[in-house]
């Protein structure tokens, strides 16, 4: 895998991936995508970036440990469900908040269902990235 | 213990005192009872427990359980107090305490529940917590092997026992046992009633240790001297005897009842008080006149005159004092010489005196002389067996020989050691400190102080228990020490003239014993080869059950599930197989050869990049028919997963060995094609039925008004169903970190 | 429609059974995966096939227009995909790690735990 052409357009390609995941995981909510769908996108830019430029550089470009971000990713989808607690409701019921809302648009909507959204990715990713680094340095 | 009495007394602290005034103030609480049950009262206590199922946790006070309960308390203070010095400074002293409180709880429990299931709780505890006590010892083998023997025959007997209360309720619509006993009648009416009672009488005859089930009980002496006194005394061994005694009004009067206990009965009375004179062991022997006892016990409970039921009554008392007095004082004497040997002792008489009174008064009791308690139950017994209308003979003749025998045992344990031949020289024995001659000359004094003044017992606690019994009156017959010159009174002098001859040739006696039980088949040996049975059996049934193969456990579990499917659909009948094809276009049948051909590749390959490849093909067919389908979220994870899996195969496969040739197995092709006909089968028939779609419905008319997202798939992962989807995304972060700690292992444990 | 694809799951089943019995831990792992898209598919017919349109709302609606593929059965197969993928790759780790410790694949020969002499 020594190809300097590989190597270049993997960066760009993963970095690409990277934006695309994140773009896939917005929009879930309305069209096809969502924290699954993102997560394993993003994953797999990071995998081909491992792939191409070794385990190191990818884990150099991520700065965070995987299982810290995989952790991470479950505790925001945990406090997102607990969030709709302090509004009286059952665990894990969307809390929703429209800024600037009119009669007709409903503005930019803000809602913790976005954040567990957010968990998700982040938990897919992480947990990925974790098998994928850890076998290609072990094995 | 052999070392003689601890110079120092000073028990345990507070882990010994704590015990004794609890169970002090318990027995103090029951004293303060007597009044409200002398005079007919029934105390009830009742709190829901399980409403669903109707269980209470519910206690009834009447003459019966108070008896049981004043025993309990009494005994129990006493013996823990004895405990305290005769254990001075052992290490685990606050387990013992602990185990013998926890068992005087349980058995009070068990007798003033008036619930069934209260009541096998209750009984459940007492098999434990006396398992426990039996095994205290547990760096002995032989403990441990006797405990476990007594935890096994009375646990086994309880789940009879517990079968019979089921049964038991299910007859009478209630678990509380007040309840139960006024349905007398129809239960000896009801078909139920002999099933009922072969459970209830295994139960209780394991418990109490009547013979074929007495074996256990000798045995059980593996446990310390007090807890002998308590258990076999009082309680354990006398819960079946309660049970039996409970459940009197309500199931005893018919033949089966009758025969059963008089014949088990007399049977376990004469029998053990021979085996009590062959041994030489004075705890053994004192272990045995127990089984003699509890035989009399049940003997009259089969019977239902006023005689017989006030002769348990007294004989329950009397055999309580007397018992845990000898126990006690069998333990002192054990402390004091080191040894329990009849040959190694005598002329303790001087040496003991306050020990040797007690014993003497104990053995009076027990022997049957006047004026003692003692007597006056023995009256009663050969009063209660003339008035047995069937086999009077047969009855009042095992009650003679065996007090007969009990006499001489008497002599045995409670005169020999003390009064007659001296000293060894190798002991040095002195008395006993007052915390463990207490007990035994305060039961063995009461012994004595009933039989002078009866009327004290029969008023306070006899009459409240027969009628407990019978449930009349009129039934209870008094308790006095001269009745005049009858038969019964004939019956004690032969007995006399018999116990004495039998002490004054015990010894040519024990040695003949010895000889004619020699023939008897050993049921304690019959119990270990049963026990080693069974262990082998478990062992060859492991090692094919559990043969450690892979693919044997494999094999059994489809062929469970090609079974279980397949026998459903013949059970609930194939279902009509509309074959209908006519809407399968081109994509759809070249979309599923496609996956076909990729899991039949898979399947028959022996290249690990052929399988791969294979599995790939597979894969994207499989994403196909999601994206045909109109599923767009689960054809892209599918995809996204599949080039995953080809990435993490690829690097671990690289690192393995090629795949071997595969050989042909024809049970694995025909068990193979079994599971999938018999999917396909159940996938068909769940199609061709009506497919509810309430869920669905609901999801698609409430996803934008509700939860405003467009992409019903998402609103249902990340809202409807989040916290499923959380329970999801645990798994994964928990899969990743197990594998990832796997891998890392790898490198550390530097076995590759 | 629903018959065809329940064939091909029958197939798919009765080759991954097969490969789990092989006793060869990589033919174990190639079964695992066929039965578990075999299981995520099931799933999916038994929520009934459409030609429909995907379970989306188009804009300015409330509810879907028209039919609409069922949406339930395809929520229940996304995450059971994802989860299917930890799993395999939690087995694949474990066999490659027995390879490395045990030097074998064949989970007949791994008797560590209990060996055959000792039943004997």
């Amino acid at each position: 895998m020594n190809s300097v052409i590989l190597r270049v357009g993997t960066r760009y390609l993963a970095g690409l991936l990277l934006v695309f995941s994140f773009y896939m995981m917005l929009r879930g909510h309305n069209e096809p995508g969502g924290g699954f769908i993102g997560g394993l996108t993003g994953a797999t830019g990071f995998v081909l970036y491992a792939i191409a430029c070794g385990t190191h550089d990818a884990r150099a470009a991520l700065r965070v440990l995987p299982q810290t971000i995989a952790i991470w990713g479950l505790g925001i989808a945990l406090t997102a469900g607990l969030f709709a607690a302090l509004f009286g409701d059952d665990l894990f019921t969307g809390q929703w908040l429209f800024i600037g809302a009119t009669e007709d648009d409903k503005g930019l909507p803000l809602s913790s269902v976005l954040v567990f959204d957010i968990g998700v990715y982040l938990v897919v990713f992480g947990s990925i990235l974790t098998i994928v680094f850890a076998m290609e340095e072990e094995i | 213990m052999a070392g003689g009495f601890p110079k120092e007394v000073r028990g345990n602290g507070l882990t010994g005192i704590v015990p004794v005034l609890f169970a002090a103030g318990l027995f103090a609480y029951f004293v303060s009872l007597v009044p409200n049950i002398s005079s007919n009262e029934v105390l009830r206590w009742n709190s829901a427990w399980v409403p669903s199922l109707g269980i209470d946790l519910a206690f009834l006070v009447d003459g019966l359980s108070l008896t049981f309960a004043l025993l309990i308390s009494g005994i129990g203070t006493l013996v823990l107090l004895y405990s305290n010095t005769y254990l001075a400074g052992h290490p685990q002293y606050a387990r013992f305490a602990l185990f013998l409180t926890a068992f005087m709880v349980s058995m009070l429990g068990l007798v003033l529940a008036d619930d069934l299931i209260l009541l096998f709780v209750f009984w459940e505890l007492t098999t434990i917590t006396s398992y426990m006590l039996i095994g205290f010892s547990h760096e002995g083998e032989k403990s441990r092997r006797n405990a476990l023997q007594a935890l096994f025959v009375t646990g086994a007997g309880g789940l009879a026992f517990l079968a019979g209360l089921i049964l038991l309720a299910t007859f009478a619509g209630t678990t509380s046992i007040s309840g139960i006993l006024t349905m007398g009648d129809e239960l000896r009416a009801h078909a139920l009633y002999l099933p009922i009672l072969i459970l209830l009488l295994a139960g209780t005859l394991t418990k109490s240790a009547q013979v074929p089930f007495h074996f256990w009980l000798p045995n059980a002496m593996a446990a310390p001297t007090p807890v002998s006194a308590f258990l076999h005394s009082a309680t354990m061994v006398k819960a079946g005897i309660y049970v039996m005694a409970r459940v009197h009004p309500a199931m005893s009067g018919t033949d089966v009842w009758l025969w059963t206990l008089t014949i088990l009965g007399a049977l376990t009375a004469v029998f053990s008080s021979l085996l009590a004179l062959r041994q030489t062991d004075l705890k053994q022997a004192l272990a045995y006149t127990t089984l003699m006892a509890l035989g009399t016990l049940t003997l009259f409970l089969g019977q239902e005159s006023g005689y017989a039921m006030t002769a348990f009554a007294t004989f329950l008392v009397v055999h309580s004092l007397y018992k845990a007095s000898l126990f006690l004082v069998v333990g002192c004497i054990d402390t004091a010489t080191g040894t329990r040997e009849t040959d190694q002792l005598g002329g303790l008489g001087r040496l003991m005196p306050i020990t040797a009174v007690a014993a003497a008064l104990a053995a009076l009791s027990m022997a049957g002389f006047p004026p003692f308690l003692g007597f006056i139950g023995k009256e009663l017994k050969y009063a209660g067996a003339i008035a047995v209308a069937s086999e009077p003979v047969l009855v009042a003749g095992a009650a003679l020989l065996s007090n007969a025998l009990m006499l001489a045992v008497a002599g045995v344990v409670a005169f020999r050691p003390f009064w007659r031949g001296s000293v060894p020289s190798t002991q040095s024995p002195q008395e006993a400190p007052w915390q463990m001659w207490l007990g035994p000359i305060l039961l063995a004094g009461l012994g004595a102080l009933f039989g002078i003044y009866p009327d004290l017992l029969q008023v306070a606690l006899i009459a409240p228990t027969v009628i407990s019994l019978t449930g009349e009156v009129g039934e209870v017959k008094e308790l006095k020490l001269w009745a005049g010159i009858n038969v019964p009174l004939m019956l004690s002098i032969a007995t006399f003239v018999l116990g004495l001859l039998i002490y004054a040739g015990h010894v040519r006696l024990r040695a003949f014993l010895g000889r004619a039980f020699a023939v008897l088949p050993d049921l304690d040996l019959g119990w270990d080869r049963f026990l080693d049975g069974l262990k082998a059996f478990a062992k060859w049934q492991t090692r094919i059950v559990q043969n450690g193969k892979l693919s044997s456990y494999l094999f059994a579990t489809f062929l469970t599930i090609a079974a279980g499917l397949l026998l459903t659909l013949v059970y609930t009948g194939l279902p009509t197989i509309a074959v209908d094809l006519s809407d399968v276009e081109w994509k759809h049948a070249s979309i599923a050869l496609l996956t076909i051909a990729g899991a039949v590749l898979a399947l028959f390959t022996n290249s690990r990049i052929a399988g791969i490849a294979a599995l790939g093909v597979v894969g994207i067919g499989i994403a196909l028919i999601f994206i045909v389908f109109s599923a767009p979220d689960v054809a892209i994870t599918q995809l996204l997963v599949e080039t995953l899996i080809v990435v993490l195969v690829a690097v671990v496969m690289l690192r393995l060995p090629s795949l071997p040739k595969a050989e042909f197995r024809l049970s694995h092709a025909l068990l193979s094609v079994a599971v999938g006909a018999s999917v396909s089968l159940i996938l068909i028939a769940v199609v061709s039925s009506p497919l509810d779609m309430r869920l669905t419905d609901y999801f698609e008319a409430t996803s934008w008004p509700e939860a405003f997202g467009r992409n019903i798939v998402n609103v249902i992962l990340v809202d409807f169903r989040a916290l499923d989807t959380f329970g999801e995304i645990a798994v994964v972060v928990i899969a990743a970190l197990s594998a990832y700690a796997l891998l890392r292992t790898t490198r550390k444990g530097g076995s590759s | 429609m629903e018959v065809l694809f329940a064939i091909t799951i029958g197939v798919l089943v009765a080759a991954s059974v097969y490969l789990m019995l092989s006793n060869h831990l990589l033919r174990f792992i190639f079964g695992l995966v066929l039965i578990s898209n075999a299981a995520n598919l099931t799933i999916f017919v038994a929520g009934r096939l459409t030609d429909g349109a995907p379970p989306l709302i188009p804009e300015g609606a409330d509810a879907p227009l028209g039919d609409v593929a069922n949406a339930l059965p395809q929520a229940l197969v996304l995450t059971a995909i994802v989860i299917g993928f930890g799993l395999f790759a939690f087995a694949i780790v474990l066999v490659f790690r027995a390879w490395t410790t045990l030097n074998s694949l064949t989970p007949d020969d791994m008797r560590l735990a209990e060996p055959e002499e000792a039943q004997k």
